[in-house]
């Protein structure tokens, strides 16, 4: 076993044991389940926990990565002053918090459409999909929660930062995207706007699951455009690849600080 | 056994090290004393390859450690926090850093502190709940864990009660005698009386003094250590 999987091994089982993984779990448990209940129907229902992953998955997993590394800062040194690489570590680092996070969020999620069980077939590709979307979402905020902690030695501006990032993909972001369309309203847009889309993360995440539901053309301008430009397969194939390329960056950017970091 | 050559260190504006040559002797205990800030600290994480100098370089053994990590292998290190997971047992850790050290290391834990400490069963209890002497002990107890060549100290009876300190102390007597070279920090000056051969003495980034305990004494015709490193610090670099 390497390095990494046997600092993964022991770092998971700490985050696993967490009451704030056990809370997380719930959450998405109880928000699941109440929609489920009340939405009236498993297409609204969906659309519904939709939105919750989209706005609770980047907040929770950047804040969670970002103390969990600051509380584990005595901890790392610690460890790296066995004879390990610091690559092996910081890659044992992240993906004992990503996998934690992740199988949490999935049960949380998925149980409660489980026993509930989806009654129309189509919406099997919708709901794997977002179980998808918010795996990568978990991966994608787990990396730059990393990358913060290890480029920022004062915990509060670390965790200030993490909470502007969520803020400006999750919120300001779409203003600013809004503000853009109604301003230049009379140009083509369709181009500059699908940049747009891959540059945000949690839009992108939003509009991956949206081409899968058949209702990007009414939720969201970019999600139209891409439907539009590239159609459902190609759409959702360059929108997978957008995500990938925002997991490896703020990860592999993170590593390399890491690495040259002093403690 | 460790050799620093003009090693150079700032953070940012702060100069913390400044061209430090030390050359620290085998199955000898030296303690690195100096005030707060003084860059103790800073020397001991260089040693292990937690902080990088800026210019110079450290040798192990006539061997450059460089960016390696091979090295630690061969160190025991207890930091001055003594800060763990929250939800590990103790046991879990030490079998953690076990598994990282390799198959090697797994059959020849060297465990005597455990019972010395008298902390078997607080191995078996979440790191969280412990108390901070006895997270302390736990710290110790890893330093020691590996049969280390060169164990590295800082401020290893911080927050100890005199008991475990006394077993620590005697630890760390007893690993001296059995060879291993001990390179360790404290503000105790009766302790680094009571363990320490050579000292170091660290004042703003650069080493003013460093021999035998006994010279220090001579020169600044002091007959304790904390008067003679007064001494030292009021008239700056000893004769």
């Amino acid at each position: 076993m390497t390095t990494m999987w046997k600092m993964v091994r022991y770092q998971a089982r700490d985050v696993a044991r967490s009451r704030w993984l056990a809370a997380y779990t719930l959450f998405f448990a109880a928000a699941t389940e109440g929609l489920l209940r009340f939405a009236g129907g498993s297409a609204q229902a969906l659309a519904s926990v939709a939105s919750v992953v989209m706005f609770v998955v980047p907040l929770a997993t950047i804040v969670f990565g970002t103390v969990y590394v600051y509380n584990a800062r005595e901890f790392i040194e610690l460890v790296l002053a066995q004879p390990v690489r610091r690559r092996q570590l910081f890659a044992g680092l992240y993906l004992g918090l990503v996998l934690p996070l992740a199988v949490g969020f999935v049960v949380g999620l998925g149980l409660p459409f489980a026993l509930h069980g989806v009654d129309d077939p189509a919406l099997r590709a919708p709901l794997a999909t977002l179980i998808a979307v918010g795996v990568a979402l978990t991966a994608i905020f787990t990396g730059i929660a990393l990358l913060i902690a290890v480029r920022t030695d004062d915990r509060l501006r670390a965790l200030g930062a993490a909470i502007g990032i969520w803020l400006a993909c999750s919120l300001v972001y779409d203003g600013v995207v809004l503000l853009l369309v109604a301003t230049f309203a009379d140009y083509q847009l369709e181009r500059p706007m699908i940049a747009l889309m891959l540059a945000n993360p949690v839009d992108l995440a939003r509009v991956a699951l949206l081409l899968q539901l058949d209702a990007a053309a009414l939720m969201g301008y970019t999600g139209a455009v891409l439907q539009r430009f590239l159609g459902t397969a190609a759409g959702t194939a360059t929108a997978a690849a957008a995500l990938a390329l925002w997991i490896a960056a703020p990860a592999t950017l993170g590593a390399r600080a890491f690495r040259r970091k002093d403690f | 056994m460790i050799d620093i050559r003009r090693v150079e260190k700032a953070f940012g504006a702060q100069r913390v090290l400044q061209a430090v040559d030390l050359a620290i002797a085998p199955a000898r205990v030296t303690a690195i004393v100096g005030p707060n800030g003084a860059g103790k600290t800073t020397l001991i994480k260089m040693i292990v390859g937690l902080v990088r100098p800026d210019a110079g370089e450290i040798r192990f053994d006539g061997v450059p450690i460089g960016d390696g990590h091979a090295h630690r292998a061969r160190i025991g290190y207890m930091p001055q926090i003594a800060r763990f997971p929250d939800n590990l047992t103790g046991a879990e850790l030490l079998a953690m850093l076990t598994d990282l050290r390799g198959a090697a290391c797994a059959a020849r834990r060297d465990e005597t502190l455990i019972g010395a400490l008298g902390i078997e069963r607080e191995l078996s209890k979440p790191l969280r709940v412990l108390s901070g002497g006895t997270r302390q002990k736990v710290n110790a107890v890893i330093a020691f864990l590996f049969h280390p060549e060169l164990l590295i100290l800082d401020e290893p009876t911080a927050g100890l009660d005199p008991v475990a300190s006394s077993t620590l102390k005697d630890a760390i007597l007893a690993s001296r005698g059995a060879g291993r070279t001990v390179l360790l920090t404290s503000h105790n000056m009766g302790e680094l009386e009571e363990l320490a051969d050579d000292v170091a003495f660290l004042l703003d980034g650069c080493v003013r003094y460093h021999g035998p305990v006994h010279e220090l004494k001579r020169r600044t015709r002091q007959s304790n250590l904390e008067r003679a490193i007064a001494e030292v610090m009021l008239r700056g670099v000893a004769a």
